[in-house]
C-alpha cells in the first residue's frame, strides 16, 4: 500500500472549500493530511464512504501497541523517523528478562528482575517486563511459572510457549495483566490468535524471512487482530540489526501494512558484555521489545542508560533541575561553582568536579536548558540573575569564605555580581576539563 | 497469500574516504602491521545495501607518565608497565590484541609534568622499536603546549605514517604543516557540531592538506553524559557523507576511555554506590557500552583503555560484521 498523496485525498473530501477544518481550501488541507499533520476527522463534513476508503491510509505507519496494564503497562511501536535527529524516538525500547519454567531458583530470579529499577539523571528507568519461557513440553511447570512470576512480580508479563493449552491455562490466570503472547508461527497461529482474541493481549508473530511474517501476519490481521509485534528469528546480530532496519524502512518509508508493527528481538548470549552489545545495538537501531537473560544491576545499568540517552528528545534542550547540589561532602570551606542547567553543561561540571577530588557546591542558574554562552546571549545568564539564584539557594550565607566561582566564557559578569551581591567573584576556567586543575591549584578557602 | 516485499535499499552517491595507518619498512617506516579505515559505502553494518570493507578498529590507550588517578580496577592492568610506555604498549598488543596504540602525551600537560619536546618525543622512540603496530599520538589538548611539543614528535615519527591530534578551529596551522612535512594523519577535532567538523576539515584543506588523510574526532560523551548529542551528529556528519559531502567524508575516531574513566558510574566502587552493582564489571562494561553505541553511528577507530572492553567490543565488531567479515 503506497502512502496517499494530497490530491489522492482531495479527491474524497466536499470540495467546498468551506474553512471549517481551519485551513483555507480542501486541497490545503489535503496536503495537511498527506502530511500526517493533521488528521481526517478534522474536516466535518467528510462522508463515511471517504472515510472507510481513506482510513487505511490514514493509519499511522507503525501501530502502537500496549504491553501490560495498569502503572507497569508500557507502550511499544508508533515509531515515525528513521534517525533520532529527524524528531525523536517515541517508545522506548522495552526489555524483558527470561525466566524459565525448569529454573530452580525461578522465584529468587523473578525478585531479582523486578528490583532492576535505577534512579539516573532524576528519571526512574527500569526493566519492564518477566519473560517466562517454557521449556519442557510440561505445559503445567509453564502454567506454575506463569502465576508465581504474576503473584511475585508487579512488572508486565510475556508469555513464550508453543503450546496453546499452557498458554489458556496461564491467560486465565493473568490476562488481567494484558501480557504479551508470544509467539504466533505458522504452525500455531490459530490457535494463539484464538487466545489473543478472547483474552484481548497483545500476541507477537514469528518468522525466519519478512517474506514468511507479513504473510502470517495478514492471516493473523484477517482473523481480526490488530495488536501485534513482529519477532524476526535473527541468529547473529548482523542479521537482526539487518531486519530491524529492513522492518523500519518498510513501515516508515513504505508504508507497507502488513510490517507496519513494533519489533521485538530475542537475544540469547550468555557472556554479559557480549549480551549488552546486542541489546544496546537493538536499542539504537529499531526494536521495540528485548529479551534477555541478565540479571546483574551492573549489566542492566548500562542498557537502561543507553536506552535513557537514545529515546531523549533531541528538540528539547536537555535540561537539569536547577537547583544546588553537591558533590563529596562540602563544607563551610568548600567552593562554590556556578553553571547552567542544560544537562551537558552540568554533567561536565559536576564529572570533573568529580574528577578534582575536591568537595564542592554547584548553584545551577535555570537557563531554560542553555549552556553558558547560549544562555548569556540569551539573557538568561545575567549578573541579576545569578545573584538572585545563589540568594535562593542561601550558599553564600553558609560558606565562610564568601568566594563565588564563575564559568570563564562569562568573566564578564565579574563586577556586576560582586556589586549587587556583595561576594567576591573568582572567574574559573573556560572549560570543565579546566577544573580539576582549578580546583586543585588555583582555588583557596 | 504471497507477499512481495518491497526494496528498501538505498543509493548512496559516495564513500568514506579509506585512511591506511602505518607505514612499513618497504613505504620508508618501521611498522610490521598497517591499518586501514574507512571505505564504507552504507550507514555502518548495514550489509545488505552497502559494504564496509574496513571494520572499525581499536586502538589502546598509553601515556607517558604513569597515571595518577586510574581507579584500581582499570590500573590493576597496567601498574606493571606503565612506568615504561614501551612495555605498556608492547602488553596492550601481545596480550590484549590492540590494533593500534594511541600515545597520549598525558606527561607533557602543564597543569601535570609538563615534559617537554624531547621527552614526548622519546616516548614515540620507545613506541616505535617496541611494537610493530600505527602508532595515533595524541597531545594534551592545551595549544600552546602542543605548539611546542608536536614538531619534534612530528619528526620523531618521521616516515612512520602516524595520526596525530588534534587540530581545532583556533589552533590548526602548526600540526598541519608538520603533518604534511613529515608525512603524517591528522585528527580533526570539532565540539560536537557538524558544521564545526566541517570548518576544521576546510581549513586544513585550505593549507594544502589532503582531505583524504583527515580523521574526525566529533568529541566523544561517556554513556550518560551526552552520548545522544555525539551519537546523533556522528549519524548526521555520515548521513551527509554517503549522500556526497566531500568535507565529512572521513573517518571518525571516538577517544572513549579518557571520557568513561571520568564519570562515577566507571570509577565508584560497589562501596560508594551498591545499588549500581559491582565495580570490576560496571567499569569496562559502561567503557564498552559506550563503544557499542559509536559503532552503529559510525566509529572507525575506538580508543579504549580496559582489557575487559576491549575484548568484548571486538567480539561486538565481529558480530555486527556477520557475513560481511571477510
Amino acid at each position: 500500500m503506497a502512502k496517499l498523496t494530497g490530491i489522492e485525498i482531495y479527491k474524497h473530501l466536499p470540495k467546498t472549500n468551506c474553512g471549517d477544518c481551519n485551513f483555507p481550501t480542501c486541497m490545503a488541507f489535503a496536503m495537511q493530511v498527506a502530511a500526517k499533520k493533521v488528521g481526517l476527522e478534522q474536516c466535518p463534513h467528510v462522508s463515511a464512504e471517504a472515510k472507510a476508503a481513506l482510513s487505511e491510509a490514514q493509519a499511522p505507519p507503525m501501530r502502537t501497541v500496549t504491553v501490560g496494564a495498569g502503572e507497569r503497562a508500557f507502550k511499544v511501536g508508533g515509531e515515525t523517523v528513521l534517525f533520532r535527529h529527524d524528531e525523536k524516538f517515541h517508545h522506548p525500547t522495552a526489555v524483558a528478562i527470561r525466566v524459565k519454567d525448569n529454573s530452580a531458583d525461578a522465584e529468587q530470579r523473578i525478585e531479582k528482575i523486578s528490583q532492576l529499577q535505577f534512579v539516573r539523571v532524576g528519571q526512574k528507568i527500569g526493566v519492564n517486563a518477566v519473560a517466562v519461557e517454557q521449556t519442557t513440553s510440561n505445559g503445567n511447570k509453564f502454567v506454575t511459572a506463569v502465576k508465581l512470576a504474576a503473584e511475585k512480580s508487579p512488572l508486565a508479563l510475556v508469555l513464550i510457549s508453543q503450546d496453546s493449552q499452557a498458554l489458556k491455562a496461564s491467560l486465565e490466570i493473568c490476562a488481567d495483566r494484558r501480557p504479551l503472547i508470544c509467539a504466533a508461527t505458522k504452525e500455531n497461529f490459530k490457535d494463539l490468535a484464538a487466545l489473543a482474541k478472547e483474552f484481548k493481549c497483545p500476541l507477537a508473530v514469528r518468522a525466519a524471512t519478512l517474506e514468511e511474517l507479513a504473510e502470517l501476519v495478514q492471516e493473523i490481521k484477517a482473523l481480526g487482530l490488530e495488536d501485534l509485534l513482529l519477532q524476526p528469528e535473527a541468529t547473529l546480530t548482523a542479521d537482526g540489526l539487518t531486519k530491524l532496519t529492513q522492518l523500519r524502512r518498510l513501515a516508515l518509508e513504505k508504508n507497507f501494512r502488513a510490517l507496519g508493527y513494533p519489533v521485538m528481538m530475542a537475544v540469547h548470549e550468555e557472556n554479559p558484555f557480549i549480551e549488552t552489545a546486542q541489546a544496546s545495538a537493538f536499542v539504537c537501531k529499531y526494536a521495540g521489545l528485548i529479551v534477555m537473560d541478565g540479571t546483574e544491576r551492573w549489566q542492566l545499568l548500562p542498557i537502561l542508560t543507553t536506552r535513557q540517552n537514545i529515546f531523549t528528545d533531541p528538540q528539547v534542550p536537555n535540561a537539569v533541575e536547577a537547583k544546588l547540589y553537591k558533590v563529596g561532602e562540602p563544607n563551610s570551606q568548600s567552593p562554590v561553582l556556578v553553571t547552567t542547567n542544560f544537562a551537558l553543561t552540568y554533567f561536565t561540571v559536576e564529572g570533573e568536579v568529580e574528577n578534582s577530588r575536591v568537595p564542592a557546591y554547584i548553584g545551577v542558574v535555570d537557563t531554560g536548558g542553555l549552556g553558558v554562552l547560549n544562555a548569556y546571549a540569551d539573557d538568561k545568564l545575567t549578573a541579576e540573575v545569578i545573584v538572585k539564584t545563589m540568594k535562593n539557594y542561601g550558599i553564600m550565607d553558609q560558606v565562610a569564605h564568601k568566594r563565588l566561582v564563575i564559568p570563564g566564557l562569562v568573566a564578564v559578569l565579574k563586577g556586576e555580581i560582586e556589586d549587587t551581591g556583595g561576594w567576591e567573584v573568582l572567574v574559573g576556567p573556560e572549560e570543565a576539563a579546566g577544573l580539576p586543575a582549578y580546583l586543585k591549584n588555583e582555588w583557596k578557602a | 497469500m504471497p507477499v512481495t516485499i518491497p526494496d528498501v535499499k538505498k543509493t548512496w552517491t559516495n564513500t568514506i574516504n579509506r585512511v591506511t595507518l602505518g607505514a612499513t619498512k618497504e613505504e620508508g617506516g618501521t611498522r610490521t602491521k598497517r591499518v586501514t579505515v574507512g571505505g564504507a559505502t552504507s550507514l555502518p553494518f548495514h550489509h545488505f545495501e552497502g559494504a564496509m570493507p574496513h571494520p572499525s578498529v581499536i586502538a589502546m590507550e598509553v601515556w607517558n607518565v604513569a597515571p595518577q588517578d586510574w581507579p584500581a580496577v582499570l590500573a590493576e592492568h597496567f601498574r606493571d608497565v606503565w612506568h615504561d610506555p614501551g612495555l605498556w604498549a608492547k602488553k596492550c598488543v601481545e596480550q590484549y590484541g590492540a590494533d593500534l596504540i594511541c600515545l597520549r602525551l598525558a606527561g607533557c600537560d602543564p597543569v601535570g609534568q609538563n615534559r617537554g619536546p624531547q621527552e614526548a618525543a622519546q616516548a614515540v622512540k620507545r613506541l616505535l622499536e617496541s611494537v610493530g603496530v600505527p602508532l595515533i599520538v595524541w597531545g594534551t589538548g592545551n595549544d600552546d603546549k602542543d605548539n611546542e611539543i608536536f614538531p619534534a614528535v612530528a619528526e620523531a615519527a618521521s616516515g612512520e605514517n602516524c595520526l596525530l591530534g588534534t587540530i581545532t578551529e583556533d589552533n590548526y596551522k602548526t600540526l598541519v604543516a608538520l603533518c604534511t612535512a613529515y608525512k603524517h594523519k591528522l585528527i580533526a577535532e570539532s565540539p560536537c557540531d557538524v558544521n564545526i567538523a566541517k570548518q576544521v576539515n576546510i581549513l586544513a584543506t585550505d593549507m594544502g592538506f589532503k582531505p583524504e588523510d583527515i580523521v574526525m574526532y566529533p568529541t566523544s560523551a561517556a554513556l550518560g553524559y551526552g552520548l545522544e548529542y555525539v551519537y546523533s551528529v556522528m549519524e548526521r556528519a555520515r548521513l551527509a557523507a554517503l549522500r556526497g559531502d566531500k568535507m565529512l567524508s572521513q573517518p571518525m575516531i571516538c577517544d572513549i576511555g579518557i571520557e568513561v574513566w571520568g564519570v562515577k558510574e566507571a570509577r565508584a566502587s560497589e562501596q560508594e554506590l551498591p545499588e549500581w552493582g559491582e565495580q570490576t564489571e560496571r567499569g569496562p562494561l559502561w567503557e564498552a557500552t559506550t563503544a557499542y553505541v559509536y559503532l552503529l553511528t559510525g566509529a572507525d577507530i575506538l580508543v579504549l583503555r580496559h582489557p575487559q572492553a576491549v575484548a568484548s567490543v571486538r567480539e561486538a565488531i565481529k558480530q555486527l560484521m556477520g557475513d560481511g567479515l571477510k
